[in-house]
């Protein structure tokens, strides 16, 4: 999932402290999993947002409502009537949700998360990221750990000399892939796999190319 | 509430935000709880919301939680005592003032008078 942490509230505070009437937009797909803009985050950001502003003798008026996602156009067409008359959106969505609204609506709209990464949780409360999105996944050759994203480096044909007691040398709180790589594929009986040199990989399917699309056109509709 | 584990951010906050001047959350005393962690979990919150009332400028002291067990009627006492103490000290909720116009501290937002 993709894995969101919520601004400072004076941040947000700040964002719109020019609006009398904002919505408060909250998803109910990855972000609401990992606790930062669920249906609770919404309605626990809208009353801290009103106690600010009436402290300062300006009160806000907030509207409160989790959309099931944010990144699909049926479901944030559903929040017209909701955002009709506010003067500010706040999404507290990824990136993709406050795009989306964006797009949709010619309002003010803003962010209330700051969008991290592809990962997922460890034990609740702790979340780690797992996904590279380098778009050409090379999983099946390294044990089903990610080196893309969890080497330090990316590096394909590890570790490199900064790997000491499985740690990386950025951090002791850091595994090294590799080391978790090597040691799973000897668990696996696997470990002469890793003798196959990999050649540089090719990034074009990575951000490289610029913003990337995917079309499925057995699933379109019209 | 049935267990203090049940606490969440939103009621404490809706609290505040009708008025009260201060919120004392009574769990169970540690290691006593019936549904084993709740007052842990109860505690982890109400931390969390006194981080966030101290970010939003109402005070995270006018929150406070404290762990006693039904049979211990003097402590409670002790503890209320306590805490009316500290909320007396911090005067009452800002929230019940702010937005006054017509300068009686009646709380109300219109201008001109409270009614």
């Amino acid at each position: 999932m993709i894995i969101a942490q919520q601004k400072p509230i004076k941040e947000i505070a700040t964002m719109v402290g020019d609006c009398k009437r904002v919505a408060l937009i909250g998803c109910a797909g990855c972000v609401t999993v990992c606790l930062s803009g669920g249906e609770k985050e919404t309605e626990i950001m809208a009353s801290a947002l009103r106690i600010m502003r009436r402290l300062e003798g300006n009160p806000l008026e907030t509207v409160t409502f989790t959309a099931t996602r944010q990144c699909d156009p049926e479901y944030v067409d559903a929040l017209e009537g909701l955002v009709k008359d506010v003067d500010a959106i706040i999404s507290l969505a990824c990136g993709v949700g406050v795009q989306y609204l964006a797009e949709r609506f010619d309002k003010w709209v803003v962010p209330a998360l700051n969008t991290d990464f592809i990962g997922g949780s460890t034990v609740h409360g702790i979340w780690e990221e797992k996904c590279g999105l380098c778009g050409a996944c090379i999983l099946h050759k390294t044990g089903g750990i990610c080196p893309v994203i969890r080497c330090s480096k990316s590096i394909l044909n590890g570790p490199c000399g900064g790997s000491q007691y499985g740690k990386c040398e950025i951090s002791k709180d850091v595994d090294c892939a590799w080391q978790l790589i090597y040691d799973r594929m000897k668990k696996l009986g696997k470990i002469d796999r890793l003798l196959e040199i990999q050649p540089p990989k090719d990034w074009s399917t990575s951000r490289d190319g610029g913003p990337r699309r995917a079309v499925r056109e057995d699933v379109m509709i019209g | 509430m049935t267990c203090s584990g049940n606490i969440d951010h939103r009621v404490i906050l809706n609290a505040f935000e009708e008025g009260a001047d201060g919120v004392l959350v009574a769990g169970c005393l540690e290691g006593d709880c019936h549904f084993l962690k709740g007052n842990f979990r109860a505690r982890k919150r109400v931390s969390a919301v006194k981080k966030l009332l101290d970010e939003i400028g109402l005070g995270g002291n006018r929150l406070e939680m404290y762990n006693l067990s039904s049979a211990q009627g003097g402590r409670f006492a002790e503890i209320s005592n306590e805490m009316t103490a500290r909320i007396r000290e911090l005067g009452p909720n800002p929230l019940n003032n702010a937005g006054c116009h017509c300068g009686c501290h009646c709380g109300c937002m219109k201008e001109g008078g409270s009614e």
